[in-house]
């Protein structure tokens, strides 16, 4: 059998298996590639796939086994991915900056959220894309600031998806030039796997957790490019190094920039804002 | 558990593909799936059971290759063994190690009728 697409052309003229040699006998292989997954797709797009291909089901050709091979060779995220380049060519389009914020249930997120918003609604648009399994609480607390906010229910979902957050873009609706927060299920594993199309992933981690967090859930310190290290007015109470903390996650992450901040006294929150102004501007003057 | 999705998303492209084919059904799937990535083939091998059912690849079998992990070390200038991700050079015990091999996911093949 011909191990590129399953056929097994070469024993219907002598019936000999020719197997794996491409000969002159097996021409429907003359004048094409196969040298990417996407072939058979679009072969059976343009010649449609009964004519192209003889052997597939209801067709029956004696002496022909009807089983083959499709090469696939696609990545098992690329659909996550293709709505994922669909929101970032949206966010392009429209000048929208997306943040994703990541991080494990009760380090902070939304009151880190929440005190941003009060801090810069006056000098920025901002929206909010609220991702938990259940509930509308962290919605809520956002509207509360005034700015607009949607939540989006996961279920049994442990991560937002590129798809799902799309729809939620559409109906937000963010206006053109502003900042758009996504503040994902707290989960240090799965959210960090999946492209929204967000500008940077945004790393938040509470001094009262371990300073061995980047190391024990690598993946999402390495995906992000921002890390927010939120309570830090809680560090007098802790036996907590933040030294040693941001050495383990630079470890993973040689480029990660990392800021140590109180989303409760506001402690180092205006680094982040200058942060958020400069990346804006960046992204902006890159668009133009 | 982001192997659920991962499998409704392994369906969905193997269905397409399938149906594109002018295939009926689908008799076995095989995916890569490197050592250093972030899904367990057993949650894989789980969700698949509940996910293919009233596809066309209900029956299917699901092969899963591991494959093995593989960094360039950038002190030793050399390619090297990665047995996790982020993990030091097994040789000099430094972190510039640079995965090269290990952390694919990837729908390789599928046969079908």
């Amino acid at each position: 059998m011909c191990t590129v697409c399953g056929c097994e052309m070469a024993t219907l003229e002598d019936g000999k298996s020719k197997t794996g040699a491409h000969g002159g006998e097996h021409d429907h292989h003359r004048g094409h590639q196969h040298d990417y997954g996407h072939h058979h797709d679009r072969h059976s797009a343009e010649h449609g796939a009964l004519q192209h291909h003889q052997r597939i089901a209801g067709v029956h050709v004696p002496g022909m086994n009807p089983e083959r091979i499709v090469q696939i060779e696609k990545d098992i995220l690329s659909k996550n991915n293709a709505y994922a380049a669909e929101n970032r060519a949206r966010f392009g389009r429209d000048r929208i900056f997306a943040l994703n914020f990541v991080s494990s249930p009760g380090s902070g997120k939304t009151s880190f959220l929440v005190r941003a918003i009060r801090d810069l609604k006056d000098r920025m648009s901002i929206s909010v894309i609220e991702g938990d399994q259940q509930t509308s609480n962290d919605a809520a607390r956002i509207r509360k600031t005034g700015v607009p906010a949607i939540q989006i229910n996961t279920g049994k979902g442990c991560h937002l998806d590129a798809h799902t957050v799309g729809h939620a873009v559409d109906d937000l609706a963010p206006e053109p030039g502003s900042v758009l927060f996504i503040e994902n299920v707290g989960n240090l594993v799965c959210p960090s796997a999946f492209d929204l199309g967000e500008a940077h992933k945004v790393v938040v981690l509470s001094v009262t957790e371990g300073e061995d967090k980047p190391l024990k859930y690598p993946d999402m310190f390495a995906a992000a490019d921002l890390m927010i290290l939120n309570k830090s007015d809680l560090l007098p109470h802790l036996d907590f190094d933040v030294g040693r903390c941001i050495a383990n996650a630079l470890r993973v992450n040689p480029h990660l920039r990392t800021l140590t901040v109180s989303a409760c006294s506001g402690e180092g929150m205006e680094a982040f804002y200058f942060w958020l102004e400069a990346e804006t501007a960046r992204i902006a003057k890159a668009s133009q | 558990m982001h192997e659920m999705s991962l499998m409704e998303s392994v369906i969905a492209i193997v269905c397409e593909t399938a149906q594109l084919n002018g295939a009926s059904e689908v008799k076995s799937i095989r995916l890569d799936v490197g050592v250093l990535s972030h899904i367990n083939p057993d949650s894989l091998l789980f969700c698949y059971e509940a996910v293919r059912r009233g596809t066309i690849a209900e029956h299917a079998a699901l092969e899963i290759n591991r494959i093995a992990g593989e960094g360039w070390c950038l002190d030793c200038g050399k390619t090297v063994r990665l047995d996790r991700r982020f993990g030091a050079c097994p040789d000099c015990g430094r972190y510039q190690v640079q995965t090269t091999a290990g952390d694919e996911l990837r729908i390789k093949d599928m046969e079908v009728i």
